[in-house]
């Protein structure tokens, strides 16, 4: 019965009532939503390149590898030459090997030279490929696939052509070499979907006429001849390699590590990915913090809503006294309907998500190629509900112990 | 002029509210026998809504003894009083008796829900519940809103509230004085009737005279109390 008029009370002061519940439910939406987010964003962060067991690059550190190998950014202290690539590329335990050649770029987007097996090596989210949207990979040696972000930025379709810059952000252009576009890829969500692939032998073509990162004044070898030339690079940024046996990932990386002939670096591209994401995982975790702000303030809301409430149920208080009521007796009742509210608003909070995510998964996944999966509540998820609805309770002592002042100080005397 | 079954007895009490030292009641004795209806009169501000707050256990006296049914309230914790006022205390309001946003039923019923004794007096709740509205005159409204009823019937309401359960004691503050002349008389030969049939104690609060007539005893509040006002 009790209950029953707590819902009672509720429900007569519908409106105010309605907008906390919203306020909570919003709140916890948006805090459901934001530790989604970030969930989604970090599964999809740490498969950004799956499949690959080992990252082969000049030494340095592991994030600046992974980071200019896998990321784009940032540039590479050295390369490797094409001798190691080829000996590394001849050990028993490699299954496979990748070149990946960096260092120039076409607008804001970074160009990487590559094999046309880098299409079919390259997973990301749990072993998904890349696949086409338009057009084809490379059929003619100054092709390129652009990927999904710089088609749209650049508004690119399949047979334009493209120039590309040496170095990143510099004016001085390949012009005499110029690219088509033969493929756009979907989108990934990854950072292949910001990068130019061609392949090994036109990065190398086109630097035919340079020497020491400037053109050679006044020469300029025509494309008929360079299609002719042995395009062999002299050397590789970086190399994605897969083993045979992921038993022998460790005894290859040591291997490369302790490469006699050129200081190399071989690194687990998971365990380099969880290493960058301790770095950029601040910015999530801040975001996550400011969520928890505004569930905050929701709820401190609903205390406001109860303090202000108390003057006009005085009365209420004082039939409930007169019944025989205890002062605690009031205090329990006004921390059930806390309860109650803020159970109600984080179920509405739910109920929000799962519409959101409905709606905005796709488009989401989009824009944004971050894929965030519709499913049960997490234990995480479920105890961060109840932790709102106990929160709500602590908050609600506040105005409560002002009621039971109140409900002891009027006794029966109804002052309104 | 002491009662000899006094079920309402207080002596010697002086009261001073928190916090407000310019009012200071004292009440050198006043009792009221068992089964006795009683009417208090007093103008507003003359201290009758604290003498009924010490009755009813609310407050407790600084000096003095306030006992009902036998039991001297100072002797009780504050939680044993709210229990004994459950128990021994049916409570009428002047208006606004009701939680509007209840039905009429759970109105009715919310005393039991504090007091067993009271609880286990009723058979059916709701059975009884009904009987009590029927004999107060009320249509079938228990499952009404409380705040659909019109002022007479929620009174009535009020008094059904304060009857359920048989406490040996109705305390009225000025139950009629939101009613007009002719509600007031059906309003009060119905609680009569209802006080009469169970052998019932009533103590109302008024300040109109004209109620008088059918109580066994009228007591001026201003023969019994001494108020103390200083000027703050």
């Amino acid at each position: 019965m009790i209950l029953r008029l707590a819902i009672g009370s509720l429900r007569a002061r519908g409106l105010t009532v309605a907008m906390t519940l919203l306020a909570i439910g919003l709140s916890v939406a948006l805090f459901l939503g934001v530790e989604k987010m970030r969930t989604g964003a970090k599964a999809s962060f740490a498969d950004t390149i799956s499949g690959t067991d080992l990252i082969v690059g000049a030494r340095s550190g592991s994030v600046q590898l992974l980071l200019y190998s896998v990321f784009r950014i940032g540039n590479a202290t050295n390369n490797v030459t094409w001798a190691s690539y080829k000996d590394i590329a001849a050990q028993p335990e490699v299954e496979w090997i990748i070149p990946i050649s960096l260092g120039d770029s076409h607008r804001q987007f970074r160009v990487m030279g590559t094999t046309a097996e880098f299409f079919e090596r390259y997973k990301y989210r749990q072993g998904r490929g890349l696949e086409l949207s338009e057009g084809a990979f490379f059929t003619d040696l100054f092709d390129t696939v652009i990927g999904a972000d710089v088609a749209a930025t650049l508004g690119y379709s399949v047979d334009d052509p493209i120039v590309v810059a040496h170095g990143i952000a510099s004016f001085t252009e390949h012009k005499d070499q110029p690219f088509r576009v033969s493929g756009i890829l979907k989108k990934t969500g990854t950072p292949v979907d910001r990068t130019v692939i061609a392949s090994m032998e036109a990065i190398e073509a086109i630097h035919v006429d340079w020497q020491n990162g400037a053109q050679i004044p006044g020469q300029s070898t025509p494309v008929d001849v360079i299609r002719q030339m042995e395009l062999t690079p002299k050397a590789v940024t970086a190399a994605l390699i897969g083993v045979e046996s992921p038993l022998q990932t460790f005894a290859l990386q040591r291997q490369i590590n302790e490469y006699p002939e050129e200081p190399l670096l071989a690194i687990l591209p998971g365990v380099a990915l969880q290493e960058l994401w301790a770095i950029v995982g601040v910015a999530e975790t801040a975001l996550l913090g400011v969520s928890a702000m505004v569930v905050v303030t929701a709820l401190i809301g609903m205390m406001a809503t109860i303090f202000s409430s108390l003057n006009e149920r005085r009365r209420e208080m004082a039939i409930f006294r007169a019944m025989g009521a205890r002062p605690s007796t009031i205090v329990g009742l006004l921390v059930l309907e806390a309860v109650l509210t803020a159970a109600a608003g984080a179920i509405l909070g739910v109920l929000l998500l799962y519409c959101g995510l409905t709606i905005a998964q796709p488009m989401i996944d989009n824009a944004f190629g971050l894929w965030l999966p519709i499913e049960a509540l997490s234990l995480r998820e479920l105890w961060v509900l109840f932790g709102v609805v106990v929160a709500g309770a602590i908050v609600s002592l506040v105005p409560a112990v002002r009621a039971y002042r109140l409900s002891l100080a009027d006794g029966m005397m109804v002052r309104t | 002029m002491s009662p000899k079954d006094p079920i309402i007895n207080v002596e010697d009490v002086r009261f001073r509210w928190p916090g407000r030292a310019s009012f200071a009641l004292s009440v050198p004795g006043f009792s009221v026998a068992r089964g006795e209806t009683v009417l208090l009169l007093g103008e507003s501000g003359s201290g009758k809504s604290t003498l009924l707050s010490l009755i009813c256990g609310t407050i407790t006296a600084n000096a003095g003894q306030v006992s009902v049914a036998g039991k001297d309230l100072s002797k009780l914790s504050g939680g044993q009083r709210d229990k004994f006022r459950a128990d021994h205390i049916g409570m009428i309001f002047q208006q606004f008796n009701l939680l509007p946003f209840g039905s009429v039923f759970d109105n009715i019923a919310l005393p039991l829900r504090f007091s067993p004794e009271r609880r286990s007096r009723v058979g059916d709740v709701r059975e009884d519940a009904r009987t009590l509205c029927s004999a107060l005159g009320l249509p079938d409204v228990l499952t009404e809103k409380a705040s659909t009823l019109s002022v007479g019937q929620q009174q009535r309401v009020a008094v059904a509230r304060a009857l359920i359960g048989r406490p040996p004691v109705i305390v009225a503050d000025e139950p009629t004085s939101a009613l007009d002349e002719a509600s007031q008389s059906t309003f009060l030969d119905l609680l009569f009737e209802q006080v009469k049939a169970h052998d019932t104690t009533l103590l109302m609060v008024s300040h109109d005279p004209r109620l008088g007539a059918r109580f066994d005893r009228v007591v001026s509040l201003r023969d019994i109390t001494q108020i103390e006002r200083r000027a703050a």
